[in-house]
């Protein structure tokens, strides 16, 4: 039966040699081991230590603000801390990459890690939004990983398409260059469409169908296409007219989307960054897209 | 630790007691000269240490023991740690766990008695208090009294020593962060960074306070060791015990002569109390095995000295085990002590085995390291030509204290061109580089293969860094991916 006393009084205990505290449950005694005292004075002292905490620290919330305690100390303000000391010491790499020249900056080491670093952050911040994280590109617009170059794939190349962009009619060194819509102007027929991209198709050693007339279509590309793509349809830089007989094509090479570039054109657009971002920004971008693996000599 | 008599059976008896000082006693014996040589041991490997040098070539620091902590190395003597490679820590603390299951196993709180910091601090505080203030009788009265202005010199002096103890000993831990002789320097010249003196002065007051103050204190209430202790001791293990079944009852000589002479029962303990003056913690250890006596063996001494001096055999108290005492007290012959046993054997085993374990890896450790980190976006891309490029950034660590040449170079898609990224070449060889001391270099790969070099939308290929002046080669597996 279950002892429903409990309160008993304290007493000795006889094998313990310890008392009771006087305290019993189900029968069940417990015996007073005191604790030191310097424990309580210990727990005391922390309790007037916390006491500091509210007078020097942020502590008490007001109606609409807060107490700031004497050590004016907050946390935003050491992170804003942080972020300038961060800044100066960014400034002095900038200073370092602001002097040098691409060239160089590519070929020393430590220099390239730097601007690759910084080119990164950029990257992701500005470009990475139609170029993907890490240059891949995709759906029409270059991946930057490659070795095709629409623009021009040195450092001088690649500096002025990011400082003046493509087709930005903001800024007047911005390339403009058109492909012409054949098919909408009524340049070209259905049918010439066909026969031309067969042939270009020929060129690019992709299938082409059966009983296509590649003379014909030969000759249509000369009449057309070879004034800016060239006569071995090789492409040409400076207008921006990419090589139509490698492995890459920016806008798909079905034959359904090769009709769909000679009969509406096509010409993407970039933003010049000259003014956005600043000098040492553009030159460490510059640097970056150039290591991602397609830059060229 | 019960102070009560039955006058306090109290209801509302207190549930906090002030702390009784302990005044222990000095004493002499063999236990108290191993508690010396190890004191002196100790103290000497931890003040010194950090100015022991140890020469690592020009580009690496040359103090023997030393956590570099900006530069993330632990250092000691030939053995250098890379944060990465922080398992050898984990390896050190099992092995100190281990020790101390052994040590219990043989003999008892070994540890606390003669090395756990907690003793020996004390044991020198304790030790420079009876040099200035005299021995237990003497402080005794001293305390007693009201404080005359020589106490009162006594006192500052004694505390003064321990400070100046307490100092040294928080100096000594930052040396071993920092090289120790410029630290010392920029210390006294008031040009060491902040912290450093923040750590010598919160260590300069744990040591005053638990040495000077604390003291059992710690033992009784603030540390693990003792609980975890009363778990690992079994009837084997020898523990400092006092015979009661030659020394119970106790006696005065006299009573002792009186009582034999009437044939009655006469022990050899003659209740005089030496025992629990010497005690540092204050316990009685004729009370048998208990949570406060950390086992320091000074009883044994203080005995010892007493038996010499009426001329009866030593060793009333000793180290010795429960079974034997027990069967001596039956009149059976106790079993005799057995170190040699299944749980001392398995924990040395175990011991040796993790030991040997990281001597071997430590021997064996490639001083070079490969990572690699395949490019996730494009996963691969196609060339003009329609070959197929994949880029990895590698991470290579050079963990020698020279400068070395690593060459790169890739196995398993035989036509597979391979180009770096972020290094100077040397002498002309595109995938060989040098790579500073003691230091890591992150460049990126490109690793070109023509379509039909290889198969499937996946390939296995290894990337290889080879140093060939020392022979030295790494070697990890990543996959190629294609259309
Ligand atoms: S009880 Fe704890 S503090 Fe005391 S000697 Fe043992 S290990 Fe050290
Ligand atoms: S009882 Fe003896 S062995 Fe135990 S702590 Fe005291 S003096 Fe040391």
């Amino acid at each position: 039966m279950a002892d429903t006393t409990h309160n008993t009084h304290a007493e000795l205990d006889a094998v313990s040699g310890q008392t009771t505290t006087g305290h019993s449950w189900d029968g069940i005694k417990e015996l007073n081991t005191p604790l030191p005292r310097w424990w309580l004075w210990t727990f005391y002292l922390t309790i007037i230590w916390s006491i500091g905490y509210w007078v020097v620290y942020p502590a008490w919330p007001l109606i609409s603000s807060h107490t700031t305690g004497l050590f004016g100390y907050s946390s935003r303000a050491e992170v804003a801390q942080d972020l300038r000391d961060l800044e100066a010491r960014r400034d002095l790499q900038a200073a370092v990459l602001k002097t040098a020249e691409l060239e160089q900056i590519r070929n020393d080491p430590t220099l390239l890690r730097l601007a690759v670093a910084r080119g990164k952050a950029a990257f992701g911040d500005n470009c990475a939004g139609c170029h993907g994280l890490g240059g891949a590109g995709g759906n029409t617009y270059p991946n930057l990983t490659d070795d095709e170059w629409i623009w021009g794939g040195t450092l001088a190349d690649i500096s002025t398409t990011i400082n003046h962009g493509i087709r930005w009619d903001q800024d007047t060194n911005s390339r403009m260059s058109q492909m012409l819509a054949f098919g909408r102007t009524g340049t070209l027929k259905a049918a010439e469409i066909s026969t031309v991209v067969e042939y270009t198709r020929s060129l690019a050693k992709l299938d082409v169908a059966n009983g296509a007339d590649l003379a014909a279509g030969a000759k249509l590309f000369a009449e057309n296409c070879a004034s800016c793509h060239g006569d071995q349809a090789k492409g040409n830089k400076e207008l921006g007219a990419p090589d139509l007989t490698d492995a890459i094509w920016l806008y798909g090479n079905s034959r359904a989307a090769m009709i769909e570039t000679v009969t509406n054109g096509r010409g993407g657009i970039m933003p010049a960054w000259t003014g956005r971002l600043d000098p040492v920004t553009i030159k460490a971008l510059t640097v970056y897209v150039h290591s991602l693996g397609g830059g060229q000599k | 630790m019960n102070t009560q008599t039955p006058a306090d059976y109290d209801d509302d008896a207190p549930l906090y007691e002030a702390s009784k000082k302990i005044y222990p006693q000095g004493v002499s014996g063999t236990f108290r000269r191993i508690k010396w040589a190890l004191l002196f041991f100790c103290l000497g490997v931890y003040y010194f240490l950090p100015f022991v040098r140890w020469d690592r070539g020009p580009h690496l620091p040359n103090q023997a023991v030393l956590v570099d902590m900006p530069a993330r190395r632990f250092y000691f003597f030939f053995i250098e740690i890379w944060p990465q490679e922080v398992y050898y820590l984990t390896g050190l603390l099992i092995l100190a766990a281990l020790s101390l299951f052994l040590m219990n196993a043989v003999a008892g709180r070994i540890w606390c008695g003669y090395l756990c910091p907690q003793t020996v601090w004390t044991d020198l505080f304790l030790q420079v208090e009876r040099f200035i203030e005299g021995d237990r009788r003497e402080r005794m009265q001293r305390d007693a009294a009201t404080w005359s202005p020589k106490t009162w010199g006594l006192k500052i002096t004694k505390h003064f020593v321990w400070v100046m103890i307490a100092w040294w000993t928080g100096g000594a831990w930052v040396l071993y962060f920092s090289d120790a002789p410029t630290l010392v320097r920029d210390l006294a010249t008031f040009e060491a960074p902040f912290v450093a003196y923040l750590w010598i002065g919160i260590l300069t007051f744990t040591t005053y306070a638990l040495a000077g103050f604390m003291r059992e204190q710690v033992c009784l209430y603030m540390c693990p060791w003792p609980r975890i202790q009363a778990a690992l001791t079994d009837a084997d293990a020898l523990n400092v015990s006092y015979r009661y079944d030659r020394g119970d009852p106790r006696m005065s000589v006299k009573q002792a002569a009186k009582a034999k002479a009437a044939n009655e029962p006469a022990g050899d303990c003659i209740d005089c109390n030496q025992c629990v003056a010497v005690c540092p913690t204050g316990v009685d250890i004729r009370d048998g095995a208990q949570m406060g006596c950390i086992q320091c063996g000074l009883c044994i001494d203080a005995c010892d000295t007493v038996m010499t001096k009426i001329s009866r055999p030593t060793g009333l108290i000793g180290y010795d085990t429960d079974q034997a005492i027990k069967a001596r007290e039956a009149g059976t012959k106790p079993p005799p002590v057995r170190i040699i046993r299944a749980r001392t054997l398995l924990y040395f085993g175990v011991i040796l085995a993790v030991a040997m374990t990281m001597l071997y890896s430590l021997a064996t450790r490639s001083l070079m390291e490969i990572g690699a980190i395949h490019e996730r976006t494009p996963l691969f891309t196609v060339l003009r030509d329609g070959s197929v490029r994949n880029n990895y950034t590698l991470r290579l660590a050079n963990k020698r204290p020279e400068a070395r040449i690593f060459t790169v170079a890739i196995e398993g898609i035989p036509k597979a061109q391979a180009e770096l990224i972020g290094v100077k070449p040397i002498a002309g060889q595109p995938l060989s580089f040098e790579i500073g001391p003691d230091q890591t270099l992150d460049v990126r790969l490109l690793v070109t293969a023509p379509r039909g070099a290889f198969e499937g939308a996946k390939t296995m290929i290894q990337i290889k860094a080879t140093d060939a002046a020392l022979g030295d080669s790494r070697v990890i597996r990543e996959n190629f991916f294609g259309p």
